[in-house]
């Protein structure tokens, strides 16, 4: 043994230090996590640094900006527009995600009885999220025009209405106006995965409350809607998230008019930055998006936490 | 308590008929087992008794109650699920208390139903837990909890055991058995598992093919199976079956494959010559000097008995001896089946002759 043990221990003496480091446990392991750190540092971290620090500076388009602490935030402060958008943001998510809720669940619930065609109607439920994002947001503006808007048409021939509606030139119009926008867009992201949600729950569960005697509004309330709740949180966090977010909407349809009425957070960081070339104050604005961001998530942590029930094991 | 009727039941999925007319009363406060293989339509049978199938053709009454048209919730029954289908969200007490809450029962009403049925099973301690807390054997008793705490007409069993390992299969038999003793509850019972029927019921009913093949006491079903399929469904190891001939001259015997000739009791009536399958169980082989000259292939020993699969007349059969042997595979011995305890069916009806 000894005879054949001693070449090897001295080729290992030999072997170059490239080669030991392959066979370190330590060395690979962090080898193999460099491209997801570098993916990560360059596309998320960079940027959310540089945002952070140029909303403290003056930077314009093709200037160097100077450091001026938290000057933007106290000019936002005062600044009346940005209010504005800061409750148009809100209003926006709150009205579309209780509505996109209310439809995707009720869908939900729907397209899990037994349906005909049902395959074709989850097909046609999911067409909204299939089509780009402008090209529906173009559509509504069609729909909305002050012209030749469809519903204002239909509506005149049906003897409802004497004027065409003006959709987009009055502000609370116009708010209603792309919150619809949103919940048609919206609307089958939640139901598919509530849906989704649905098909988990075992059928023999429903078949124990029928019965113990549940009636089906009993069954809803009792079984569905708590074997229902994390997928829920889940749901509905990614929801209010991308709807505070948004951006190509309002973009397309309005770029935030009439009169700054249909402004988002993101719309207005977008036209000071970019349009207005104040880099600066567009990061700022981009900035206090934040602090509604993480206590979206906060709360959403704290709610999809695994309820009692969902823990396994004994005590 | 109540009795149920099943009366010429029929059942289709679509134009596949899976139930072909069954009838079978069952009195009450009777424990009734449904046995059959897979496929044979017993768990339909049982969710056509719960209310969750539509029944085609037939009637099923509860009690003097026909329930054809009764929605499950109104017929008075309890089922316990082969999954347990206990509500994951809810405590092992509140699962228990369900139903009572759902009819409006007080607080004060459930907590005394629900703790008489916990002690009962001895879950007192765990009725605050959750589901995914307990172990296979306290959530199968939970499940029968919750339909205790109901104190229906009727309990259902849907194959209640068949998740469970097997030492936990056989102290929950006897719980279950316990129970009913308790109780006296009538209860439909479904299983695949023969050893159950054998030892739960007080009734066996063998479904096979969506019909009744055969219904009576365990030993009745044991002692005189009426067909083949019974013979072969009832007993493990299963029956073992040759096919041969009878032969009467003189004294009745059984010529078998390769000329083997097997001992019989007394011929039927006009059977001379007659194709038939010779069927003898396991247990009822002895070593004797007049016996088959049979081949050893296989020695199965489990300690308190001894399982020898041999071949016969060129026929695998199988052969349990209580006593011990020192059998070695090759070995060729001479097997006796004991004739007044042996079996012979038609060969072409399968019927017991």
């Amino acid at each position: 043994m000894a005879v054949i043990a001693e070449p090897v221990a001295a080729e290992i003496k030999r072997s170059s230090l490239w080669s030991r480091a392959f066979e370190s446990r330590n060395f690979l392991g962090a080898m193999f996590m460099v491209p997801a750190i570098a993916i990560l540092i360059l596309f998320l971290a960079y940027p959310l640094l540089l945002g952070l620090w140029l909303g403290m500076t003056d930077t314009k388009i093709g200037g160097v900006g100077r450091y001026i602490g938290f000057a933007n935030f106290v000019s936002l402060a005062k600044d009346s527009v940005f209010w504005l958008s800061v409750f148009n943001t809100i209003f926006y998510t709150v009205a579309a995600s209780v509505v996109k809720f209310a439809i995707g669940l009720y869908l939900a619930l729907l397209l899990n009885e037994r349906l005909p065609f049902k395959s074709m109607i989850r097909a046609i439920v999911l067409l909204p999220f299939v089509v780009p994002t402008v090209l529906s947001a173009i559509a509504f503006w069609w729909i909305y025009d002050s012209q030749f808007s469809i519903i204002s048409w239909v509506l005149i021939k049906a003897g409802l209405i004497t004027r065409y509606i003006d959709f987009l030139g009055d502000p609370w119009n116009a708010r209603w106006s792309v919150v619809v926008a949103n919940i048609w867009r919206g609307v089958p992201f939640v139901a598919i995965t509530l849906l989704a949600g649905l098909q988990t729950i075992s059928p023999s569960l429903y078949e124990a409350a029928n019965l113990d005697g549940a009636t089906n509004l009993q069954r809803f309330r009792h079984i569905t809607l708590p074997m229902l709740s994390p997928i829920i949180a889940v749901v509905m966090t990614f929801s209010v998230l991308m709807t505070f977010t948004d951006f190509q909407l309002i973009y397309t349809i309005t770029r935030g008019g009439p009169i700054n009425a249909t402004h988002l957070m993101a719309t207005l960081s977008f036209q000071r930055a970019i349009t207005g070339g104040n880099l600066g104050e567009g990061a700022a604005i981009s900035n206090a998006m934040i602090p509604f961001l993480v206590a979206a998530i906060l709360l959403s942590f704290f709610g999809l936490q695994r309820s009692r029930w969902q823990q396994g094991g004994r005590d | 308590m109540s009795s149920v009727q099943i009366r010429d039941v029929r059942k289709s999925f679509g134009n596949f008929e899976v139930l072909h007319g069954v009838s079978i009363p069952i009195e009450d406060g009777q424990f009734v087992v449904l046995v059959g293989p897979s496929g044979c339509g017993k768990s339909t049978l049982l969710r056509m008794l719960a209310g969750l199938e539509n029944i085609t053709s037939g009637t099923i009454s509860i009690g003097d109650r026909v329930v054809n048209n009764i929605q499950p919730k109104e017929r008075d029954i309890a089922m316990v699920f082969q999954n347990y289908a206990l509500y994951p969200h809810m405590t092992v007490g509140e699962n228990m208390g369900f139903s009572l809450k759902l009819r409006n029962a007080g607080s004060d009403e459930i907590n005394k139903r629900v703790k008489r049925a916990a002690e009962i099973l001895a879950l007192t301690p765990l009725l605050e837990r959750y589901p995914r807390q307990l172990s296979g054997g306290q959530r199968q008793r939970v499940a029968m909890g919750r339909a205790i705490v109901r104190d229906p007409q009727v309990f259902l069993f849907d194959e209640p055991l068949s998740n469970l390992d097997a030492k936990l299969r056989v102290a929950m038999r006897t719980e279950i058995k316990e129970l009913h003793q308790r109780l006296k509850t009538t209860t439909v019972y479904v299983t695949h598992d023969q050893i159950e029927a054998m030892t739960m019921a007080d009734k066996i009913v063998v479904m096979h093919d969506g019909i009744v093949e055969q219904m009576g006491t365990p030993l009745e079903l044991y002692d005189k199976p009426e067909n083949q399929f019974v013979a072969g469904f009832i007993g493990s190891p299963a029956m073992n079956f040759l096919k041969g001939h009878v032969r009467v001259n003189g004294v009745a015997t059984f010529e078998g494959p390769n000329g083997v000739k097997l001992p019989l009791k007394n011929a039927p009536a006009n059977s001379d010559g007659k194709p038939v399958v010779y069927g003898v169980r396991p247990e009822h082989f002895t070593i004797a000097d007049d016996g088959a000259d049979a081949e050893i292939v296989v020695v199965e020993p489990t300690g308190s008995e001894t399982q020898v699969f041999a071949k016969v007349g060129g026929e695998q059969v199988v052969a349990v001896f209580r006593e011990r042997h020192t059998f070695k595979p090759g070995d060729k011995v001479k097997l006796k089946p004991d004739p007044s305890l042996v079996h012979l069916f038609d060969e072409a009806t399968g019927k017991r002759m």
